[in-house]
């Protein structure tokens, strides 16, 4: 709603374009959109995949699930869909983060936390894909 | 972080009522935000009652009614009262609107005027623009030509050249859609908004402006440009009808074409 005082008029002497200009242009930004959006893409047909995958694998084993794994395709795309759904992740949270959190030193931390959580969580799957996928001997 | 309640400094009162004259017939309400630097007060709702026998059909006719006849105190501000000038933006039944294009008669109930939201207010209806138009003027909209200009005339355009700015030029700077964009509530010292944005695009589309590949990249920042998520609020508001949404993806579109 409508709120008074901070006024840039009343409260600033600063010229109010070099205030405007800021710091100029970081000349970055179009890279983290764009990979926001092909990754929204790509989950689409992945995500899919996988809930058909889920629903075929239904009453499966354990030895099942690793003989799965085994073959190629299912082990390449399943690799896919978790880095692209963290990756994905990791764009949505810093774009919320940006939008709301207005303290630097704050906003900062958390983006830099995020980001290592986005990773440490990535990584655990993808290991945990690995070992079922290439080391656990399947039968 | 975002604040989800107004100061206490900001808390909006109940005022004074205003009561139509005896025997009016069309009586309509109009609850009116205001607020004066000068006398400390918490900013207040006053109630005019105003016969629409005696007054134009727009928002804007009750407020110069209300400013010549009823309470000279009321400030606002106006000068075409044709949509042309920009000058009349408010917030009216709830939508960011020109007070000299909406009929009285497409609001129902009492007609609810606030000033153009989140920005900080100067007096009763009058915001501060202060921030908005310095933004313009750091997009530097003029053109921008090495090729000096033919020495018997004036730079032409094509039919089809000049096609490409329309929906572009018709913006009239009311603030309507800065001033509505979510975005533009929490980031509004570093985005842009859109507005500025439309306008950024205006010389982008421009075919006679030879700076394009400067403008894409004073825009190619996270905050100047990237704040806008197509929230569509802007569109939505605008009352020139204008698409400045539509404007803001054509210029990320070409950040990525002159990488791929
Ligand atoms: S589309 Fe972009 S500029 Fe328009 S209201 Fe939404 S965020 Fe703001
Ligand atoms: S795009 Fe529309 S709402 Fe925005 S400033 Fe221009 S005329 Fe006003
Ligand atoms: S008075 Fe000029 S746009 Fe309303």
């Amino acid at each position: 709603m409508t709120k008074q005082s901070n006024s840039p008029q009343f409260d600033i002497l600063r010229s109010q374009l070099k205030r405007v200009r800021g710091l100029g242009s970081s000349h970055s930004g179009s890279q983290a959109w764009w990979a926001e959006r092909l990754t929204s893409i790509a989950l689409v047909p992945l995500t899919l995949w996988f809930i058909a995958s889920v629903i075929g694998l239904e009453g499966a084993t354990r030895a099942d699930m690793v003989a799965w794994l085994h073959a190629p395709v299912p082990l390449v795309l399943i690799l896919c869909l978790i880095v692209t759904t963290f990756w994905h992740m990791e764009l949505g949270l810093r774009v919320v983060i940006d939008d709301y959190v207005h303290n630097n030193a704050i906003r900062i931390a958390m983006l830099l936390f995020q980001r290592g959580l986005c990773i440490i969580a990535g990584l655990f799957c993808v290991i945990a894909v690995l070992r079922l996928g290439l080391w656990e001997g399947g039968s | 972080m975002v604040a989800f309640s107004l100061p206490a400094n900001s808390r909006i009162k109940q005022g004074k009522t205003y009561p139509a004259p005896a025997g009016a017939k069309r009586v309509r309400t109009f609850r009116i935000y205001r607020w004066n630097p000068d006398d400390g007060a918490n900013p207040r709702m006053d109630t005019y009652e105003i016969d629409l026998d005696t007054c134009g059909p727009m928002v804007l006719d009750a407020l110069i009614k209300i400013k010549n006849d009823v309470d000279s105190t009321l400030t606002f501000r106006r000068s075409c009262r044709e949509g042309i000038c920009g000058s009349c933006s408010m917030n009216i039944d709830g939508g960011n609107t020109l007070a000299c294009l909406k009929p009285i008669e497409d609001i129902t109930g009492a007609v609810r005027i606030t000033p153009l939201p989140h920005m900080a207010v100067v007096k009763d209806l009058v915001p501060d623009l202060t921030q908005a138009f310095a933004q313009y003027r750091a997009i530097e909209p003029w053109l921008k030509a090495d090729t000096p200009p033919p020495p018997d005339g004036e730079r032409l355009q094509s039919r089809k050249e000049r096609a490409q700015i329309d929906g572009l030029w018709e913006c009239i700077l009311c603030f309507c859609c800065t001033a509505g964009c979510p975005s533009y509530w929490w980031n509004g010292e570093r985005y842009l908004g859109p507005a500025v944005l439309l306008q950024a695009y205006r010389w982008i589309a421009e075919s006679r402006d030879e700076a394009t590949g400067e403008r894409l990249d004073a825009l190619n920042d996270p905050f100047k440009l990237y704040r806008c998520h197509t929230i569509m609020n802007c569109t939505d508001t605008c009352p020139k009808g204008l698409n400045p949404a539509k404007a803001i993806g054509a210029i990320k579109q070409l950040i990525i074409d002159r990488q791929v």
